[in-house]
């Protein structure tokens, strides 16, 4: 059996290899990195029967294409609606395909949406840093760019055909009307009355200087009460930091650990998946709820989240399982 | 009084003090390590990580075990002024005060009415403890520049500065770990690495600890790596 990999014919900007994240080290100034949606990373990844934290590409709006060397293998592309092809023909988004090698996959910005898991069945072999492949993409720390004439080797590659098709998503991530809840502060109490009261008032619209660092909003300028430079304070991802031109950016996976300017919001966690898939010119509106809230709305989504991959995926796997091993369908993807 | 801040559904930031202070980030540090020992013995549950900073702690919780209140109440149970503070080690880091790697020892001379070697024994004297780490990967925030050295920030940041710089501005000394634009004063390089290059190496300091700069010739910088 031949040495199975995937090769990169191109890649674009901010195409990296991301597992889960790399938990417990903002005390060192190194952020958790890890995909910009984590929904759609597990599920492509255990749609194929991989863990859900598994090594995957996640593939910007710039798109990256790919071509199966060595073995077949069964992939999945998840997250937004990308247009996927193989071998030029469209396959759709969210989707599962079995490549043969030699295939072609391209997977480039489509109708809506800024990131793409492509998971492979089978395990990536990319380098660790911390116990992670998860990739600190301003300083490369990591897994890593994924960058063109790059040959990823799959270890234990599986070709299962019974899996091709489309991949059911997470419905409890959409934003309704664009709200996006926020718990106010930790320095909220830093901002006019003003300022505070068109922040949760007034939509903001994302802007291009939109990176897994972070996203610059544009919208009414939020001023302080007082000019003043507090001692910088530690940052997670979801905060709501406003420079000193008052412009408020959201802190994404790759977000400094610390900083000086106040924030005045954090973005609830649950919400932070579906506003990672908005783009450049997409408006939100902040809602503030409070931190009970917030522990609700997080559990709530957590228990619907745990309900959706127990019921959905495992049970659409188990079930190309069972049929595998009636021997129904042979081999076929073992080019 | 110490402020307790929500951060988000999963975080509370602990504010001990609103100016920086040697003495707060001793603080910071004593509760830190408290709220770690904790942890470690099992009388908290849910906490995550926690986060050192200047003036503040960051505790970061499991929200479908924990919350803001119960982590709130757990905390101002702990007792900080007993149990062993973890003894600060001592590191000597070796830099190169050759105006090759220095660019801009000579700015920082003219702004401080000091000769550059005036400026490397200036800096060479300095009592340097480890703030925090923050920022950037394993940007570690040295406090005890001396006086006469502390510098303002540039206008503008400076594009390209490699890892292995030692960089100084408002009185704070660092070691670049990776290659970053900076608007801090570049005064020296070292083969130092405070970011681990494998996976399980520790990181060179902890919070609290105390470094000593020591200098070197160009010749012994290229002799080694």
């Amino acid at each position: 059996m031949n040495t199975a990999s995937l090769r990169v014919v191109a890649a674009g900007p901010l195409v990296t290899f991301q597992d889960r994240g790399r938990l417990g080290h903002l005390r060192h100034g190194i952020p958790a990195s890890g995909p910009m949606d984590r929904t759609a990373h597990a599920i492509a990844n255990v749609v194929l029967g991989n863990p859900a934290g598994a090594t995957t590409v996640e593939v910007s709006r710039a798109g990256a294409s790919f071509e199966c060397v060595g073995s077949s293998m069964t992939v999945a592309v998840v997250g937004g609606r990308f247009r996927t092809a193989v071998n030029g023909a469209a396959i759709g988004p969210n989707i599962v395909v079995t490549l043969v090698p030699g295939d072609q996959l391209a997977v480039a910005s489509g109708p809506s949406g800024s990131w793409a898991y492509l998971a492979v069945a089978g395990e990536l072999a990319i380098p660790r840093w911390l116990g992670h492949t998860a990739t600190h993409s301003l300083s490369g720390l990591g897994g890593g760019h994924v960058t063109a004439g790059l040959d990823v080797g799959v270890a234990a590659a599986r070709a299962d055909p019974l899996l091709d098709g489309p991949v059911a998503i997470f419905p409890g991530n959409s934003l309704i009307d664009g709200v996006v809840r926020v718990v106010l502060g930790p320095q909220d109490h830093r901002f006019t009355a003003e300022a505070l009261q068109h922040f949760v008032t007034v939509p903001f619209a994302l802007t291009e200087e939109f990176d897994r660092m972070g996203v610059r909003l544009d919208g009414p300028h939020l001023d302080l009460d007082a000019a003043l430079s507090i001692p910088s304070e530690p940052i997670v991802r979801g905060s709501v930091q406003v420079a000193g031109d008052g412009v408020a950016t959201v802190l994404l996976a790759d977000h400094q650990t610390t900083g000086g300017y106040p924030k005045i919001a954090t973005v609830v966690g649950a919400d932070l998946d579906a506003f990672c898939q908005l783009r450049p010119g997409d408006s939100v509106r902040f809602v503030p709820v409070t931190p009970a809230e917030a522990i609700t709305r997080v559990r709530t989504h957590a228990a619907a989240s745990e309900k959706f991959f127990n019921d959905e995926l495992l049970r659409t796997r188990q079930l190309a399982r069972r049929l595998a091993e009636t021997d129904l369908i042979g081999d076929v993807g073992a080019g | 009084m110490n402020r307790f801040a929500p951060v988000g559904d999963s975080a509370l930031l602990i504010e001990l003090a609103s100016e920086f202070t040697e003495q707060a980030n001793r603080q910071v540090i004593a509760l830190d390590q408290a709220i770690n020992r904790a942890i470690d013995e099992r009388r908290v549950v849910g906490i995550v990580e926690t986060v050192p900073a200047y003036v503040s702690v960051l505790v970061v919780f499991d929200p479908l075990v924990t919350d803001h209140d119960v982590v709130r109440a757990a905390i101002n149970l702990l007792d900080t002024t007993s149990g062993a503070v973890g003894e600060p080690s001592r590191h000597h880091v070796a830099v190169c005060y050759d105006l090759g790697v220095a660019p801009d020892l000579e700015a920082v001379a003219v702004h401080s009415g000091l000769s550059p070697d005036g400026v490397v024994e200036a800096h060479l004297s300095g009592s340097y403890r480890v703030v925090m780490y923050g920022f950037a990967p394993g940007y570690a925030y040295l406090s005890g520049v001396p006086d006469p050295i502390n510098v303002p920030r540039k206008q503008q940041p400076v594009r390209g500065v490699p890892a292995g710089s030692v960089i100084i501005a408002g009185g704070q000394c660092l070691i670049t770990t990776i290659e970053m634009p900076t608007g801090w004063s570049v005064i020296g390089r070292t083969h130092f690495r405070v970011l681990p290059d494998q996976s399980d190496e520790p990181f060179a300091f902890r919070p609290g600890d105390e470094i000593v700069f020591d200098r070197i010739t160009l010749d012994e910088y290229k002799a080694t790596t």
